[in-house]
């Protein structure tokens, strides 16, 4: 008999209830996320682990290694090298050649998960020649994810697939030049690495840490409501440099129009924006 | 001529959403449907279709020319409104929020397909449980017949073009075999059935 899928389901006032669970006990605050996001994640860890909300509960009380793995399901892990070719040329050509000249170039991916997006920055700051200067941090909410993105070794499988983004960027070199691959792994040269660092942030509860000029935040605000979205995007703000440049997903845009006076539209369609004010 | 049944006709008469999913062979059909819907449509209509990221798509432009309704590709966060038809982005989920807000979302593909035809009418069931009309029609895989499953357990009602009429029958026939659909009909009945849905909620709205 195959098992009722609305067992594994949970309803939204049911998730307000783990919500505020999850914040009571681990003080991780969820109040400001997506709640047909959350709602889809939390049936789908129930359905992974075969397990229903009380057992669910039961678990986040008693288990802080249960929670770890809640915490990587529950948000979206899901990115790649080079996503949206189209970014990443008008990176090169609107945002790099304007901090050329800068002696330092610090960049924030927030939200970084894997690694994926900062490692492709970095290779964009190799081809620029900018990479000596450039110092490049990732955050992410998952400390799991960070140490995974601190290895950087991901699949050659899904190296090819990153191949066709890059190769539709445009450039002379091919992705193959910036990896070591070992059996069915392919490993991020070292050089790639020197600069980077990663750690973990929270962008609901954390704070500025540095001054950046850029910083890229891409496909993490659609998990968010308006409001932790504009609150998100004044950290952001508050993180850039004057005429520091920030970059948001294909879909998201500053849409808070007293922010949108802040920054100025470096590119429409790829969301890139200059802080002016 | 399409002869609805009075209870399926009532409970029309609360539907609060339109669903539509197609992928393979459906596109026409689809294109068809919405560009007759007339204008002040009473509902707001939700449209999955599965195609490639790649390739830049102008359906909704040429929607937005012929048809009758403002057509556009869903944004985050944006209010839900009557009278409009709403694309998912190529490459994102389409979710909906309580309180009525569209969300896209980037998670892993279901069936291969980002948007998935699941996933979006089963977060609209979510919210919308029994007031929902969801319509499937041809398509070469299985996504939307868990979709189908889910927002008939719900009470919404559940329509799928006759897989005899269907240029790629995969997607209709797995929601048939699935779920006890409400309505099963021809191409020229689901035109009847989008006049009908006029008609009957424009009387009591």
């Amino acid at each position: 008999m195959s098992p009722d899928p609305h067992h594994y389901d949970i309803s939204f006032d049911e998730l307000e209830e783990v919500i505020s669970l999850v914040k009571n006990i681990y003080e991780f605050d969820f109040d400001g996320y997506s709640r047909a996001s959350l709602k889809r994640r939390m049936s789908r860890i129930m359905q992974l682990k075969r397990i229903n909300l009380y057992d669910l509960r039961s678990l986040l009380v008693n288990s802080s290694s249960f929670f770890d793995e809640f915490l990587l399901e529950i948000t979206v892990n899901v990115t790649e090298m080079f996503r949206d070719p189209g970014f990443y040329r008008a990176l090169r050509e609107k945002v790099l050649p304007y901090l050329s000249s800068y002696p330092k170039i610090k960049t924030w991916n927030a939200g970084c998960s894997t690694g994926e997006e900062l490692y492709s920055f970095a290779i964009l700051m190799a081809e620029e020649n900018l990479y000596d200067r450039s110092f490049l941090y990732g955050t992410d909410i998952n400390s799991k994810v960070i140490e995974f993105a601190k290895r950087g070794v991901y699949s050659l499988k899904n190296m090819k697939q990153y191949s066709e983004n890059y190769i539709a960027l445009g450039t002379s070199h091919t992705l193959a030049d910036y990896y070591v691959a070992k059996y069915d792994a392919a490993s991020i040269q070292h050089q790639l690495k020197k600069n980077t660092l990663f750690s973990v942030h929270n962008l609901v509860s954390d704070g500025v840490f540095n001054e950046f000029q850029i910083v890229s935040c891409r496909n993490v605000l659609i998990y968010f409501n308006t409001e932790l979205q504009n609150k998100v995007i004044e950290l952001f703000y508050d993180s850039l440099c004057p005429l520091g440049f920030l970059c948001l997903g294909s879909k998201e845009s500053l849409r808070n129009e007293k922010m949108a006076k802040k920054f100025k539209v470096i590119d429409k369609v790829e969301h890139i924006y200059q802080k002016i004010a | 001529m399409l002869e609805l049944n009075r209870d399926i006709a009532e409970r029309i008469k609360l539907v609060k959403v339109i669903l539509l999913g197609c992928s393979a062979g459906g596109f026409q059909l689809t294109f068809e449907l919405l560009s007759k819907l007339p204008s002040g449509f009473p509902l707001p209509v939700i449209v999955i279709i599965h195609r490639s990221p790649k390739y830049k798509s102008a359906v909704e432009d040429i929607l937005n020319d012929k048809g009758n309704l403002p057509v556009r590709l869903a944004m985050d966060k944006e209010k839900m409104v009557k009278g409009i038809i709403y694309f998912a982005p190529p490459d994102y989920h389409l979710l909906i929020e309580p309180n009525g807000e569209l969300t896209l979302d980037y998670s892993e593909p279901v069936h291969y397909c980002r948007p998935s035809i699941d996933i979006s009418f089963e977060s609209f069931s979510d919210v919308y449980t029994k007031d929902v009309l969801a319509i499937l029609l041809s398509g070469a895989n299985e996504d939307g017949a868990e979709g189908m499953d889910y927002v008939s357990r719900a009470g919404g009602i559940t329509v799928v073009q006759d897989p005899d009429s269907a240029e790629v029958k995969i997607m209709p026939e797995a929601a048939i075999s699935r779920t006890n659909i409400d309505l099963i009909l021809k191409d020229q009945e689901i035109f009847e059935l989008m006049d009908a849905i006029t008609n009957l909620k424009s009387h009591i709205s």
